[in-house]
């Protein structure tokens, strides 16, 4: 299958916690023939409803890092003066350290070290993983707790998703993005089919969903909106739909407020399998984003 | 962990792995009901929303910037030393002509600029966010906001703490996750308070949050939001970690209403107002034991 012949959509959300895990999970099954990436990788948890079996596992190396070799370091502070990061500080006995929490890994101190004292190994910062779902072939990630570099990650997971739909023939890539508007988001949006936006009738999801919509234009990628738990504040999904077709998106359809959806995450199994009444506006909601893959 | 400059008032980060588990809410009731002057850090800057709930009278804006290169076509001979050394992409050379920039890719390192030998790189600022901030009644907001498009997060966060007064308590509402931008917020934090629901997700994410936590060295303790039947064992957990439960707010419909009209809980339902005042002396207690200043 060519490259041309595969359409990827993406489910984000700008603020967190809107429900996108659950609805990419029931599209998930929906879908029937779908690979399923989980481009979340800082909180991953579209494996808890989907039950991958793990055939593959990789180690995930983020770029590298600033080590000081304690005994080597004449204490001169060239380091300190040129990192940009604050990532390298003073110890009591006039030597420096790097704070591995704090290093971009930009190698400017280990280029300009006039003792030549510091060591630049790669880090690893989690693995990716390729794996047999409930529904189909999925690619996922786990980063390492504190590690940097998600985007570079989410790009990885994106191109190993790519890699087995070409491979397997499969038509379709589903995509849980990431919340928030930053380099993993913008990792997970570049030259997708169309975005759903999952958003919820609050102030709080109002004001995300703008700014997403200001990224997926900025992308110019084609947009469309869904409000979660809509019966919290139906004059809010009244206003969110407003804006959102000013914005130039449309509006993909409600998902009610149910906690069957909780329901489904403690049997592990996703929404539209359990049957709960929200599994009813996902599927229309399904059916919409179908129509304009 | 770096050695940090001494602070002579406390600082609490509301944090979380998974999104929207109420950390927001959290933070601003927090605050509201310190008791004291208290300031309150938009550390979520691709998403700010403290703004949202509070009638503050803004006092200054600022921008925030970051150095990015700039070349002088005359001076460069294009000999490739600045896209060597830079790990981003920022520059790319092909052949022997001037190399391409891509500002959106570069990190600010400034190293391009230190390998030139022909001097052909200046710097230039560019603009990656914004700084707001003013007062709300007791509380000094502090509001990072990302400019859409820029994928950088942390100087955006790094120019939020920056802004701190070191003499007067803070609270940092951190952006989800466990990576950068999470742990960017979290390193300027003395007490990390964790925000879960009894869900299957949140409790996933709070493990990894807690582990996070752990890597640097904080003390940290649980908040149960949305508080209901624990199906799945929240409590338990945290028990079994030896993590104290701070507070449990109840899943209580009203709270969603008040919170999805950006509204203050602790103004609207005095009865929770009460659990936030509780909330602060318990931290307090904690940030005690654990060594810091009340």
């Amino acid at each position: 299958m060519r490259h041309a012949q595969i359409k990827e959509l993406v489910v984000l959300s700008g603020k967190g916690g809107t429900g996108k895990t659950s609805v990419t999970a029931s599209f998930a099954m929906l879908a029937k023939k779908a690979v399923v990436a989980d481009c979340d990788v800082d909180a991953a948890d579209l494996h808890l409803v989907l039950s991958p079996e793990v055939q593959e596992r990789h180690c995930f190396f983020s770029g590298n890092e600033a080590e000081i070799r304690f005994n080597d370091c004449t204490g001169c502070g060239k380091c300190h003066t040129l990192c940009r990061f604050d990532a390298i500080y003073r110890t009591e006995n006039n030597r420096f350290q790097v704070d591995p929490v704090a290093c971009e890994g930009c190698g400017v101190c280990v280029r300009f070290c006039p003792a030549k004292a510091i060591n630049f190994p790669e880090r690893h910062s989690g693995h990716w993983m390729i794996s047999q779902a409930r529904s189909g072939p999925m690619v996922h990630a786990q980063l390492e707790p504190a590690a940097e570099n998600s985007g570079k990650l989410v790009t990885t997971v994106r191109e190993r998703a790519w890699e087995l739909a070409v491979d397997r023939r499969i038509p379709l890539i589903v995509s849980d993005g990431p919340p928030g508007i930053g380099c993993p988001v913008i990792a997970s949006l570049s030259g997708v089919s169309l975005a759903l936006i999952v958003t919820e009738p609050t102030v709080s999801g109002l004001h995300d969903l703008q700014r997403v919509l200001a990224l997926t234009r900025h992308f110019s990628v084609p947009t469309i909106v869904c409000v979660n738990k809509w019966d919290i504040n139906p004059q809010q999904t009244e206003r969110i739909e407003a804006v959102s077709r000013a914005a130039g998106a449309q509006v993909a359809g409600r998902i009610r407020y149910d906690r069957g959806v909780t329901q489904a995450q403690l049997q592990q199994i996703t929404a539209v399998e359990l049957g709960c009444a929200a599994a009813a506006d996902i599927r229309k909601v399904w059916q919409q984003i179908t129509r304009l893959l | 962990m770096g050695v940090q400059a001494k602070r002579q008032a406390p600082r609490i980060a509301v944090a979380s792995g998974k999104g929207g588990t109420g950390k927001t809410t959290i933070a601003l009731n927090l605050a509201a009901m310190f008791g004291e002057p208290v300031q309150l850090a938009d550390c979520d800057v691709e998403e700010p929303n403290l703004n949202l709930f509070l009638q503050y009278e803004q006092l200054d804006s600022q921008p925030v910037i970051m150095l990015v290169p700039e070349i002088r076509a005359d001076h460069c001979t294009g000999c490739g030393a600045c896209s060597e050394i830079c790990r981003f992409n920022g520059l790319v050379s092909l052949g022997a002509s001037k190399p391409l920039l891509f500002p959106e890719l570069c990190h600010g390192c400034g190293g391009c600029a230190l390998v030139c030998p022909s001097e052909a790189i200046s710097e230039r600022p560019l603009q990656i966010g914004t700084i707001n901030s003013g007062h709300s009644n007791e509380i000094r907001l502090i509001e990072g906001r990302l400019d859409v498009g820029v994928s950088l997060v942390p100087p955006v966060i790094r120019a939020v703490t920056d802004q701190l007064f070191s003499d007067i308590p803070a609270i940092l509402d951190a952006p989800p996750g466990t990576s950068c931008p999470a742990v960017a917020t979290l390193r300027e934090a003395d007490y990390v308070v964790l925000v879960a629901d009894p869900t299957p997700f949140s409790l996933h994410d709070l493990k990894l949050a807690v582990a996070m936590v752990r890597e640097l060295g904080l003390p940290c303790g649980v908040i149960i939001n949305r508080a209901g039947e624990d199906l799945i064992g929240l409590s338990r957990y945290c028990q079994d970690e030896g993590l104290p439960v701070l507070m449990s707010l109840p899943d209580d419909r009203q709270i969603a209403e008040v919170v999805s009209k950006g509204q203050l809980v602790a103004a609207c339902l005095p009865e929770y107002g009460l659990l936030f005042k509780q909330l602060g002396d318990r931290v307090r207690t904690e940030l005690q034991k654990h060594g810091g200043r009340p």
